[in-house]
């Protein structure tokens, strides 16, 4: 088996450093096998977050290389022979201990976002929804919350101020899925420019590069938002309609 | 007292556990207008339900009218080989389309049948198809639904926080003790009622498909406060988990795979299967494969395929193929989907299977056949329940999910689990709730409790010498899976057991490194404690029923007995040490009875 030289970072909120391991490497293993192994023979106090093991829990974010990824799910034949490999806590997070980071920001931000408020049924009592209405939003369910998308996105990566009021990429397909759902009767939109920020995005799709989930984030969620934001807020023809007719879905 | 000393908090009622049942049990909880705390070893929404493939089994009768709740509750027993709790069994199947439904209103999107309903696929076991789904990602749809409803019904979410100890105030537990998992600190939650919802015990072996946290805390944490746990014996080990490559072996493949038209294969390309259909379920199994293939089309005229016999007959035929040499390069055996059906059909209905074999295994399951073995699963046994209350024979101590016996028996059919989650998780949270509201007297937390609990806590930073954690736990693993694996022996099981004394000494000297903040050696260290106590009583209550029956199989006692078929295998504890004995199964009444005279 060959051994791998590992820099891996132990440190907390105060600072740290990467440290240099050598292990060794299985066929077919991952990045995370790797720190499991150096966890159970050398530093069994290194700190890493994990689950599911297989892509689907979004717990073991990391920066490896300098890449955001999940530990899980990134080959270590992917990388040279001989060549260390670096791996880091998402920098976009405040660090707690080693690869372990503060993710709070994502649960304040996922509690503001105005639930689904759903029509009445229909006369039997049932709802009924056509594949084709639903296959977008399906798309955007598929987010395993591993917060990729946020650590990598501009706006807030290198911009604590910024956080207060953008809500980052993960939130805008939750906003989007809400949106276009065919049973809900919220009218989020106000709450999408302001709250959510979605304005201060400038579509460098960096967080559609790093979903492990490869959701189209820019494409199917956020450019559409921005797109209804346009229409509602800087149109004149639809401001002057809107002041006229009653709107469909009732504000947050 | 432990007031000044820990930080406290105080609830109605807290769940320990954020999977489907926590989440469903204090959503519920909370809408009775109680107090609520939800406490989780992880972050939100990445519990076990996240991993869930196939699908919620639901007599919703969308896709066969024909279905309804008592051939559903008929499948349940037969697939449980008759010891399930039958009033678990009857309730979880008239009452999982409601959860279903409501799962819709609170915004999931299941797949849809084409007059837009939700789409129902087959599973093993399952007389109709049945299982509402989302592809093979069902469990992140339930979770992500449960948890973006639950955060706006006014909970206190604790998470990444273990619990250890539960306290007691005479006969009831009145709170729990643990520690944040961030910083070290010492935790204590006042409660009226407890709910755990913790899940299985699957880490206590090698091959599995359950993450670190399934380290068998609710039934540790239930059976030290004096509760009874039943039918430990039973460990379902499912038939298809990743063989290769080495670092991914016994991470899940979806019955949902067969579901949907897959088969299994020997080395010399035979449908084995057929070579496997037991008496019990000759009936309804077809015996050729014509019949077989056109069973998916056509319910009525043909019998189901044995490639979807219940999971306990599939893991026992795959772990015969393999012994007889007929294996595949990796000791399993094939699982083709690729010549069945049309990749189209393969990528939208199996998206998460295409990618995790593409990106771990390297392998394009819509051109070459995978290779599965059996995995450690699930556990059938747990904490013995009211079937309609969900409360333990301790009270203010309630159960929910896959923590909880008797539901399924001897063997839990696919699908199943996910709507017991829903099922019994709204019913511990109504009856938690009920119970925290009928409260008489004050809450009093004894703080010589807490101070026992903090104590064993941090007893490992004492010790010098003693041993990596890491290493126990390993051999603990490799102890299970050898001697009390899919097929048992006495001799085997006497062994494990002499083994687990060895290991529990070991444990009492653990040591650990660094210090309390985010240490997952340490974390290691306290979760041996619960993972060497349900080790225990799976080999206990396994060398105390002698016969073989869903996922118990002793090639000592290799026939199903009627006898035994009428008990549970009970645990307790009893004066520090765990006591075993045979107590009789409740009684299912006539009109239910009356379900399995029919044909087939």
């Amino acid at each position: 088996m060959p051994t791998v030289t590992m820099h891996v970072f132990r440190g907390d909120a105060r600072g740290g450093d990467f440290k240099e391991y050598r292990v060794e490497a299985d066929p077919g293993m991952v990045v995370l096998d790797l720190i499991h192994r150096i966890q159970a023979t050398q530093a069994t106090d290194l700190a890493v977050r994990w689950n599911c093991k297989a892509g689907k829990c979004g717990s073991c974010s990391a920066e490896i290389d300098g890449k955001p990824r999940l530990m899980c799910m990134t080959r270590m034949d992917l990388f040279n022979e001989g060549e260390p490999i670096s791996v880091a806590p998402i920098r976009g997070f405040p660090a707690i201990r080693d690869l372990v980071t503060d993710v709070s920001y994502n649960y304040v931000k996922a509690k503001q976002v105005p639930p689904l408020r759903i029509k009445p049924p229909e006369p039997d009592g049932t709802y009924r929804m056509m594949q084709e209405d639903i296959d977008r939003i399906q798309e955007f369910h598929k987010c395993i919350e591993c917060f990729l998308c946020q650590d990598v996105c501009h706006v807030i990566r290198d911009h604590e101020e910024n956080k207060r009021a953008f809500a980052g990429p993960r939130f805008f397909i939750k906003l989007a899925s809400l949106d276009m759902h065919p049973l809900d009767t919220v009218d989020r939109s106000a709450f999408v420019k302001d709250a959510a920020g979605v304005g201060l995005c400038n579509i460098t799709k960096c967080c559609t590069e790093v979903c492990p989930e490869h959701i189209h984030i820019t494409d199917n969620a956020i450019i559409p938002l921005k797109e209804r934001m346009a229409d509602e807020f800087f149109d004149p023809v639809v401001w002057l309609l809107r002041k006229f007719r009653s709107k469909k879905k009732q504000p947050a | 007292m432990a007031n000044q000393d820990y930080e406290v908090h105080e609830h109605d009622v807290i769940v320990i556990g954020a999977g489907g049942a926590g989440l469903r049990a204090a959503i519920e909880a909370a809408a009775q207008g109680v107090s609520v705390g939800l406490v989780c070893k992880s972050l939100l929404g990445k519990a076990h339900t996240v991993m869930a493939e196939g699908g919620i089994a639901a007599a919703l009768g969308n896709v066969w009218p024909e279905d309804n709740w008592q051939v559903h509750f008929r499948d349940t027993m037969r697939g449980g080989k008759m010891l399930n709790n039958w009033r678990m069994a009857q309730l979880h199947a008239q009452e999982a389309p409601e959860r279903v439904l409501e799962l819709e209103r609170w915004g999931a999107l299941f797949d849809r049948t084409k007059d837009g309903r939700i789409l129902q696929r087959d599973f093993g076991g399952h007389r109709y198809a049945r299982l509402a789904h989302v592809g093979d990602r069902t469990g992140l749809e339930m979770i992500r639904t449960l948890q973006y409803h639950g955060i706006h019904q006014g909970l206190d979410v604790y998470m990444e926080c273990t619990i250890t100890r539960l306290l007691k105030d005479g006969d009831r537990v009145v709170g729990a003790v643990g520690y944040w998992r961030e910083s070290g600190r010492v935790v204590v939650f006042k409660a009226k009622a407890v709910i755990l919802a913790t899940g299985g015990i699957g880490k206590a072996w090698k091959i599995t498909s359950n993450s670190w946290e399934y380290t068998g805390d609710g039934h540790s944490l239930a059976l030290w406060a004096g509760a009874d746990l039943i039918d430990m014996e039973f460990v379902q080990f499912h038939p298809t988990g990743m063989v290769w490559p080495p670092s991914v072996r016994g991470i899940l493949v979806t019955e949902g795979v067969r579901g949907d038209g897959g088969t299994l294969k020997n080395s010399e390309g035979k449908r084995f299967m057929f070579d496997y259909i037991p008496e019990f379920f000759k009936g309804e199994t077809a015996d050729n494969e014509a019949e077989a293939d056109r069973w998916y089309e056509d319910k009525k005229n043909n019998r189901r395929t044995p490639d979807l016999l219940p999971r306990d007959e599939v893991a026992r035929a795959i772990n015969s193929e393999v012994k007889a040499g007929r294996g595949s390069p990796h000791g399993g055996v094939f699982l083709d989907i690729n010549t069945r059906r049309p990749a189209d059909y393969i990528k939208k209905r199996l998206p998460s299977m295409y990618h995790q074999f593409k990106e771990l295994a390297g392998v394009d399951i819509t051109k070459e056949p995978m290779e599965v073995g059996p995995t450690c699963h699930y556990v059938m046994g747990g904490v013995r329940v009211d079937a309609d209350t969900a409360q333990s024979t301790v009270k203010g101590l309630f159960a929910a999910g896959e923590v909880a016996g008797g539901m399924h028996g001897s063997n839990r059919l696919g699908g199943n689990s996910l709507s017991d989650l829903l099922v019994f998780g709204r019913r511990a949270g109504l009856y938690a709730a009920l119970y925290a509201k009928d409260f008489g007297g004050t809450l009093v937390v004894d703080s010589a409790q807490v101070e026992q609990a903090a104590r064993q806590m941090l007893a490992p930073f004492e010790r010098t010498g003693g041993e990596n954690p890491y290493a126990i736990q390993s051999d603990l693993q490799d102890t299970m899976q050898a001697l009390v694996g899919i097929i048992r022996n006495e001799a085997d099981l006497k062994e494990a057991l002499k083994r687990l004394d060895v290991l529990k000494a070991r444990a009492a000297k653990v040591r650990v490194d660094g210090h309390r903040q985010y240490n997952p050696g340490w974390h290691t260290a306290l979760d041996l404690d619960s993972l060497l106590t349900v080790a225990e009583c799976s080999a206990l209550a396994a060398l105390e029923r002698k016969e073989s029956r869903g996922g118990h199989t002793r090639e000592d006692h290799p026939y199903t007995d009627d006898t035994w078929g009428k008990v549970n295998v009970v645990v307790r504890l009893k004066d520090g040490r765990i006591q075993v004995s045979r107590e009789p199964l409740p009684e299912m009444p006539p009109d239910l009875k009356a379900l399995f005279q029919e044909r087939k």
